[in-house]
């Protein structure tokens, strides 16, 4: 790879900027898709391979290309910067997320409690509204505080958001769920919410628990069989 | 510093960082799989001719003969795309037990 490749791939990561690197097989001449110098063949062959996440050797026109798809990083918008939070954030960074914590609370929400970690003051709907999700975004809710988590909510449930989970017992998540269906929310939209969060493992503390949230994140995202949650 | 997202497969930056600093590097990559392969097509190896590993392309039975490849790569600076695979000689000789078949191209940065 000479250095202009690798330079304008770099910058193209760094600006989050999904591109597919590609290199002839087995002579090795690159260059970056999208390029409306390319092929259109090839162009399209990249788009497919970003939207896919799936990088792979692909025959165009008779030559082998391996199409690398560089995306920028999946997203995690954890509300509420509590005790879970914390241990959530750092499997999930590992595990290629991009994390921010929300919470207008600043005593919890703090880069003390959150080193390396993306934090946000702003009250959940604003923050959930400068976001964005997309489908390559998970959103967590986990202050129990209807408050704040039930407009991130409500934002997530309007959004192309992979994965939503919310914390809380059967309980409280059968209150929840009645909440948002005065806010308009059907039972298909619903059932896009996990609740209670995570995948059953008996988590008990604090990383338990966020690990049992990262698992069932990726479990999702990986198209995981997974068994229906017991209903309140 | 806080360590860039997704640190842990971000090999790419691990390698142009290692070759900034001066060091010597081959980038191997995964570019195809047939079989029950432990690591997609994109999972890379960074190796320098100083030693130094980042990455993987399996689960550990060929990382030796690929970081050799990539030796030669980093001296002669031409690519290679290798092919392992449980009908291939070499592959019994390294080990890829799991039965799974790849390519792996190793390239220099430059």
């Amino acid at each position: 790879m000479n250095q202009e490749i690798l330079a304008a791939l770099e910058q193209a990561r760094a600006a989050k900027r999904p591109v597919v690197l590609a290199t002839a097989l087995p002579g090795g001449e690159q260059r970056l898709l999208p390029d409306p110098q390319a092929p259109a063949a090839l162009n399209e062959a990249a788009e497919a391979v970003l939207q896919s996440d799936e990088s792979g050797t692909h025959k165009i026109d008779g030559q082998d290309w391996f199409l690398h798809a560089y995306n920028p990083p999946l997203r995690l918008i954890v509300v509420g910067a509590v005790h879970i939070a914390q241990a959530l954030a750092p499997f999930a960074t590992q595990c290629g997320f991009a994390v921010t914590v929300v919470d207008p609370r600043r005593s919890f929400a703090s880069d003390e409690r959150f080193p390396n970690v993306a934090i946000s003051n702003e009250w959940p709907d604003e923050a959930m509204e400068a976001f964005a999700p997309d489908s390559r975004t998970a959103v967590v809710t986990l202050t129990h505080d209807p408050k704040l988590d039930d407009p991130a909510l409500d934002r997530a449930l309007k959004s192309n958001a992979f994965y939503i989970g919310a914390l809380g017992s059967r309980r409280t998540h059968a209150a929840r769920l009645k909440r948002l269906r005065e806010l308009g929310h059907g039972e298909e939209a619903l059932a896009r919410i996990r609740g209670p969060v995570g995948l059953n493992i008996e988590a008990v503390t604090a990383p338990e628990i966020g690990l049992s949230v990262i698992a069932e994140i990726v479990a999702v995202r990986r198209n995981a069989p997974l068994p229906p949650k017991t209903p309140a | 510093m806080s360590q860039p997202l997704g640190e842990v497969e971000d090999v790419l930056s691990t390698a142009a960082a290692w070759r900034a600093a001066g060091e010597l590097v081959a980038v191997a990559t995964v570019t195809e799989t047939w079989g029950s392969s432990p690591r997609p097509a994109g999972s890379q190896l960074a190796v320098t001719k100083s030693g130094r590993m980042a990455g993987s392309v399996s689960g550990g039975c060929i990382e030796g003969a690929v970081a050799e490849a990539a030796m030669k790569t980093i001296e002669s600076g031409v690519p290679q795309l290798l092919d392992f695979g449980v009908t291939h000689e070499r592959a019994w000789e390294v080990g890829l037990a799991c039965g799974g078949k790849v390519k792996v191209f190793v390239e220099k940065l430059s």
